[in-house]
């Protein structure tokens, strides 16, 4: 009996919940193909089509390169991100030791008061740094008759903008040190200095070229700081807006957006394998270091922080105080007039309403997809190709500038022949996209949290009946809920601050806080911009202390058996 | 064993790409028998557990249930029950909801279950338990739970993965005792896969043993260990000694400069290079000079306490024979008064010597 040769291959029946897991991972990548790669592809061949949409190939190239107005800004771009990269980085850097390598006091103050940029749009330092040393600023005597419209302004708005980020990286990458060999190199004699440049800098190369290329990236792809402060200093930024908005020219302004998506890519790839190099330094049995009190250096570090927080907190007090005074710099009465938005444009208050529900919905909305979808990519089985497509188009928009994304979504969603085009002009379309644009570092937080769970319960569930929906709701959400609140709250304040995702895609119905910003700033009413700025200030500085608070009651409620 | 087979895994392979992990493998389980899969990691043991449980498919085979063919069942069809090496118990559900997941997708009712879960909290020797989170147990009590949760809906085969691979050593030995003592009170058909050849020894009533993709061998404990099959089996198994030799007659062997008596050669060309190969503790120790059968001299190279007993390395006065050892127990030693250096001679029982043949 047991002679018999199975000749056909064996294949198993599909349980029920199998099927499912399937086909929502079909209909994953068919949102992600629709949310991402479609309107990119779309994109691309817009700058490869003349205003008939007829192939010319290179020919929109060749009219924006011979255009020196046009490349020139290109060069622009290239050079204020050099320089705020160059600002940036060693103010970074000695932040970032400060706080992890040094017994500095007060610690967990100067880390808040570095992050306070992330809740503010890039809008927010441009317009206070106007107020500052602008025409009619405070501070202009102390710039000896530069202007602060122009390159200048541009380079410190963005580097307010980008520090948080530049430290995020470079406090990882200082924690991931192994005592042992501080002991060793101290142990052969080495001096402190000789210890820094042969263990500690070697030890966060990565981490520094990997911070240089955020902050890079970020500078170029800003749409926020050169459009209120840029003056006459044209970047590939504003440029893509001024000639997709201003002048309706769709074609070059596909291939400005593909100039702006070119370096963004390849700072991006360039990124991720300095990352994974960054890993394989870390290893299991590395002894974390604890650093000594040394009463100098630690004044010395207490110092420069303060010198890198003052102008931090100063920037955005200004902003504040400029949004509650009656009219600079001439009344600096306090009022809150500038607060009465309906005194300055007839929408009032509504681009702030649209905020939040915008923010609100990409919260749920896309917290909900990112994890199931982290999930489904990184517990359930079968259709190879298909999870193959969804890892590309999960990590891709990391690499696409909102401003970018946001050009494509014209070119996809308006094309008469497209069924979606309805969404075009909705709150519906401003979620998809800013779900879509910020859908990467969500997916990775989902994914770094599920790894961490037991590879075998899909297949003890499996054994014990439970199809798979069922253990995802009663074990995989409630232990992995910490990286849940912290993908929801990302995706709220991302959705606050952005500007650059929502630039084109907005009608007045659906005008955001952010935009409000913008053209109130555009029109001349800095007061009311800057008292909408800090609107978007104060809520998204609410959620963050309202997560703090939740993430402190969930840790209290699950410690009996989170314990290890 | 008589009767029909419970489980039949019918000439299975399995491909990973251009790997082989599993070539034409087939075995039975009878009902109530507790069978080991024994090997090396990389066997492929665990791909053929996984295969069974339906969490792979084969690439060609068929696995039978009660000659019936299943290979198409999902797992949640199949009825049977598994523990993993790592318990995978769910770290925010109580001992109670964990042992309790699976009669849920049974739709059985509260009462039941609560009866149920107290009835296997009593068999797992954890009645107070009920209340406790999966990470305020300790290591045993955590494998006792994902057992406990693998038998509560009454699988009809009960497979476990490296169970114990996790624990210390003592409490390993207890549990071993405890699954064991469990299966046979509740009579469950049992597969474990493990690459501790004590616990197959120790546990099971008939052993796989698998290397490479493929078995080489399957009996009770003791035919395994006393009757090795292959080279493989004989050195994985157990410690055993290995010396060249040449096979001059039939059960007739020249090794290591002595002509020895031997266990069957059948098979084997007449004559010829072959391997042979005895366990330490068959090597009988005797005094220099001492007249014995099958007898070979030899030098104490070095002796090694090891608590109950010493493991002597003994070097053959021939030339160029490799080394042997041979499990001398205590008084032996203090009444030969041996130790390194000492010329004594050895006699290996000629039913105890295996040859294999030599390429």
């Amino acid at each position: 009996m047991a002679t018999a040769v199975a000749v056909v291959p064996a294949r198993r029946k599909l349980a029920r919940d199998e099927w499912i897991a399937r086909m929502a991972v079909v209909a994953l990548a068919l949102w992600l193909l629709v949310a991402v790669a479609l309107p990119l592809w779309a994109l691309l061949s817009k700058s490869f089509q003349n205003r008939d949409g007829v192939f010319v190939g290179l020919a929109n190239y060749a009219t924006y390169f011979s255009n020196p107005a046009l490349f020139s800004s290109f060069w622009n771009s290239i050079v204020v991100a050099a320089i705020a990269t160059a600002v940036v980085l060693p103010a970074a850097f000695a932040y970032a030791y400060a706080l992890t390598r040094t017994a500095m006091k007060a610690k967990g103050l100067f880390n808040a008061l570095a992050q306070i940029p992330i809740l503010a749009p890039s809008l927010l330092p441009a317009i206070a740094l106007i107020y500052l040393f602008g025409n009619q600023g405070l501070l202009r005597g102390l710039l000896f008759g530069q202007s602060i419209y122009g390159p200048l302004g541009i380079v410190i708005a963005e580097a307010f903008y980008t520090f948080p980020h530049a430290l995020l990286i470079l406090v990882t990458a200082l924690t991931t040190a192994d005592a042992r060999l501080y002991e060793s190199a101290a142990a052969l004699g080495a001096s402190p200095r000789r210890i820094f440049l042969t263990v500690t800098l070697p030890g966060a190369r990565y981490g520094i070229l990997s911070a240089a290329l955020v902050v890079f990236t970020l500078v170029v792809t800003d749409f926020g700081a050169p459009k209120v402060i840029g003056g006459r200093f044209n970047v590939l930024a504003t440029d893509v807006y001024k000639q997709v908005v201003g002048q309706q020219n769709f074609q070059i302004g596909a291939v400005v957006a593909m100039m702006l998506l070119a370096p963004a890519v390849l700072s991006f790839a360039a990124e991720r394998f300095v990352r994974r190099k960054q890993m394989a330094q870390l290893t299991a049995q590395a002894v974390p270091l604890v650093p000594k009190p040394q009463p100098l250096g630690d004044g010395a570090f207490l110092g420069l922080c303060a010198l890198v927080a003052i102008p931090i907190v100063g920037i955005l007090a200004t902003a504040a105080f400029a949004s509650l005074i009656k009219f600079w710099p001439y009344n600096l009465a306090l009022s809150l007039r500038n607060y009465n938005f309906g005194n300055f444009e007839t929408a009032g208050w509504l681009p702030y309403w649209n905020s939040l529900r915008l923010a609100g919905w990409t919260a749920v909305i896309g917290t909900a997809l990112i994890f199931t979808g982290a999930y489904l990519q990184e517990k359930t089985r079968g259709l190879q190709a298909v999870r193959a497509v969804v890892q590309l188009f999960a990590m891709l928009p990391l690499a696409v500038p909102g401003l970018v994304l946001g050009i494509s979504y014209i070119f996809f969603f308006n094309h008469p022949a497209n069924p979606l085009g309805f969404l075009y002009g909705t709150m519906a379309i401003l979620v998809l996209n800013t779900i879509a644009h910020f859908y990467t570092v969500g997916h990775l937080t989902a994914t770094t949290a599920l790894k961490q769970l037991d590879s075998e319960f899909e297949a003890v569930s499996a054994s014990l009946r439970a199809p798979f929906y069922r253990t995802f709701g009663k074990v995989t959400v409630p232990v992995c809920l910490p990286a849940i609140l912290d993908i929801a709250v990302y995706m709220f304040v991302n959705a606050m601050t952005t500007v650059s995702a929502v630039i084109f895609l907005w009608v007045p119905p659906t005008r955001v806080a952010s935009i409000a910003v913008v053209y109130m700033d555009d029109a001349g009413w800095q007061g009311a911009a800057a008292a909408m700025a800090m609107m978007i200030v104060y809520t998204s500085a609410t959620v963050k202390v309202l997560h703090v608070l939740l993430a402190r009651t969930l840790d209290r409620r699950t410690q009996a058996w989170r314990r290890r | 064993m008589s009767g029909a087979p419970f489980l039949q895994a019918e000439r299975i392979w399995k491909q990973f790409g251009s790997f082989t992990a599993l070539a034409d493998v087939s075995f039975d389980v009878h009902p109530g028998e507790f069978v080991c899969l024994l090997g090396p990691s990389g066997c492929g043991k665990t791909t053929l557990l996984r295969i069974i449980m339906g969490l792979e498919t084969q690439t060609q085979g068929r696995i039978l249930r009660e000659e019936r063919d299943i290979s198409g069942l999902p797992p949640a069809q199949r009825d049977f029950g598994i523990v993993f090496q790592s318990y995978a118990l769910f770290p925010n559900l109580t001992v109670f909801d964990n042992i309790g997941y699976g009669l849920h997708s049974r739709r059985m009712k509260r009462q039941q279950i609560r009866a149920r879960v107290g009835e296997l909290l009593t068999l797992i020797g954890m009645p107070e338990a009920a209340r406790k989170y999966p990470a305020q147990l300790s290591g045993g009590q955590q494998q006792r739970v994902s057992l406990a949760r693998a038998l509560a809906p009454s699988p009809s085969l009960l497979l476990l993965d490296e169970p114990l691979s996790a624990l210390d050593a003592r409490l390993r030995v207890r549990l071993r005792h405890e699954v064991r003592s469990l299966q046979r009170r509740l009579r469950v058909t049992t597969i474990l896969v493990t690459h501790d050849q004590e616990e197959a020894l120790t546990m099971a009533d008939r052993i796989v043993v698998m290397n490479q993709g493929i078995i080489e061998q399957i009996g009770t404990p003791m035919e395994i260990y006393l009757h090795p099959l292959s080279p493989f089996v004989a050195d994985f198994v157990g410690e055993m000694n290995f010396l060249d030799g040449m096979l001059v007659a039939p059960n007739r062997v020249r090794v290591a400069g002595a002509e020895l008596a031997c266990g069957p050669t059948d098979g084997l060309p007449g004559a010829g290079p072959v391997r042979i190969c005895f366990r330490p503790e068959d090597v009988d120790v005797r005094a220099h000079g001492a007249s014995a059968v099958n007898a070979m001299p030899v030098e104490i190279a070095a002796l090694d306490f090891l608590g109950s007993f010493y493991r002597a390395t003994l070097r053959p006065a021939a030339a160029n024979a490799a080394e042997l050892r041979a499990d001398i127990p205590i008084h032996l030693q203090r009444e030969l008064d041996l130790a390194p250096g000492r010329l004594i001679t050895v006699s290996l029982p000629a039913d105890r010597i295996r040859v294999f043949a030599r390429d």
